[in-house]
């Protein structure tokens, strides 16, 4: 498996949202805002990363039947020390974020990647396979958000100097300035219609480039793996 | 390796494997909470501060109010943590924390009340309400809630504690009205509150 096929995989062809269908609690539950998106994602990766990491570091002396509880405590005991560290030493960046860390636990997706990919891989394959499965999950979610954000709200990005630092401050855009708002847009309803909107972009996009590229156009298998 | 193969199919490496990762990961979160403790606690503190900072006027107190606290009983049987102002060594007011229900959960309120029961200020702290409605009791999206400031049992009157669509003296906002009721029920408790326990708070150590 060559590298430039794990960074595809993971930012498109197979990815955690748009393809794979995976991590739908923390997708539907924190897209209200660009800047929500975009920290949950960044929080998800890093542990991605580093549990893909430690997984196929061990692999070799996990046995088959007893995998499942070991990723799980791993995934978890990563999760709490990453909410710990933020919480004792980037406190304010915790406010922002703390809501979410625990959430990551119940993204089945690092439990997906951790069966389906760093439990066969080396290690450098498996954490590359983590940056780029995350950073696709971290760009649908921000890609989900922004919409719900513009139409919700009329702004981009707001409250990122909270995330990012106040040198981002920038990125925070009114769009449409006195704007009423779309209720629906950020309650949970909306999460799904906009996830339903991208899906099926995406499915026209790829049907699109397949029939212009003359070849049979082929979904996407996609590892369903089953769970929310 | 092909030892390590043969040995894991052994039925005893399941339950030994098995328990050395949990005894690793539970000795990594001993040693997590251990290095994290005391700069969490340390954190929250600043936060306390910092929140305690907001619902009084800069210069009010002399004291550190983190150390000057009492526990009162309140209405419902639970004690309730005031932190206590002091110029010269003379009470001037408190803080303390009340809540309510709102329209999806509890919403806590701090709020400061100077030594004659008059509001010095009032933060909600902690909510769950309506992204985009009822979230504008969260001074960072309105300026609703600096409403209080300097409100008392007495102006306006008590049947006057009330948002304007029930007859009162205080806005609420465009499509909900639970929100802003609980947290008026919320601060005008904390003000009975503080009138019964007067004495107490003032004189008592």
């Amino acid at each position: 498996m060559n590298y430039r096929q794990i960074m595809k995989d993971g930012l498109w062809t197979q990815n955690v949202v748009l393809a794979q269908l995976l991590g739908m609690c923390p997708t539907m539950a924190v897209t209200t805002s660009g800047t929500n998106g975009l920290g949950m994602g960044l929080a998800t990766t890093v542990v991605l990363v580093a549990s893909n990491a430690i997984v196929a570091a061990i692999r070799d002396f996990v046995s088959h039947q007893v995998r499942i509880p070991v990723f799980i405590g791993l995934i978890a005991t990563m999760v709490t020390l990453v909410d710990m560290s933020l919480n004792a030493w980037f406190h304010d960046l915790y406010k922002v974020l703390g809501l979410y860390i625990a959430l990551i636990v119940a993204n089945c997706a690092v439990l997906g990647r951790a069966e389906a990919f760093a439990a066969r891989q080396p290690v450098v394959a498996s954490a590359l396979d983590g940056l780029w499965m995350g950073l696709g999950f971290t760009g649908a979610l921000t890609a989900i958000g922004l919409v719900r954000e513009l139409i919700g709200a009329g702004t981009l990005f707001s409250q990122a100097h909270l995330l990012l630092g106040p040198k981002f401050a920038f990125m925070e855009i009114t769009v449409i300035p006195n704007y009423g708002g779309v209720l629906m847009m950020i309650l949970p309803p909306a999460g799904f219609l906009v996830l339903g909107l991208l899906l099926a972009t995406k499915r026209l996009y790829e049907r699109h480039a397949a029939r212009s590229a003359d070849v049979v156009a082929q979904p996407a298998a996609a590892q369903t793996i089953g769970c929310h | 390796m092909s030892t390590l193969a043969l040995w894991r199919e052994k039925l005893g490496y399941q339950p030994l494997s098995l328990g050395i990762i949990a005894m690793i990961t539970s000795a990594a979160l001993a040693f997590g909470n251990h290095a994290t403790h005391g700069d969490i606690l340390k954190a929250e503190e600043r936060d306390l501060q910092a929140s305690l900072a907001q619902v009084l006027p800069e210069g009010f107190a002399d004291n550190d109010l983190l150390k000057d606290t009492m526990k009162i009983n309140g209405a419902d049987g639970k004690p309730v943590t005031l932190y206590r102002a002091r110029k010269a060594g003379a009470v001037t007011g408190t803080v303390f924390q009340v809540s309510s229900r709102g329209y999806a959960g509890e919403i806590v309120v701090l709020i400061g009340i100077d030594h004659e029961g008059k509001m010095l200020g009032a933060r909600v702290i902690k909510h769950q309400e309506t992204p985009g409605l009822g979230d504008k009791i969260d001074v960072a999206k309105s300026k609703w809630v600096l409403d209080f400031d300097g409100k008392s049992l007495e102006s306006p009157p008590a049947e006057k504690w009330a948002v304007k669509k029930d007859g009162g003296a205080f806005d609420q906002f465009a499509g909900a009205t639970i929100t802003p009721r609980a947290v008026m029920k919320a601060v005008k408790g904390g003000l009975e509150f503080f009138a019964a326990h007067k004495q107490e708070i003032l004189e008592g150590s």
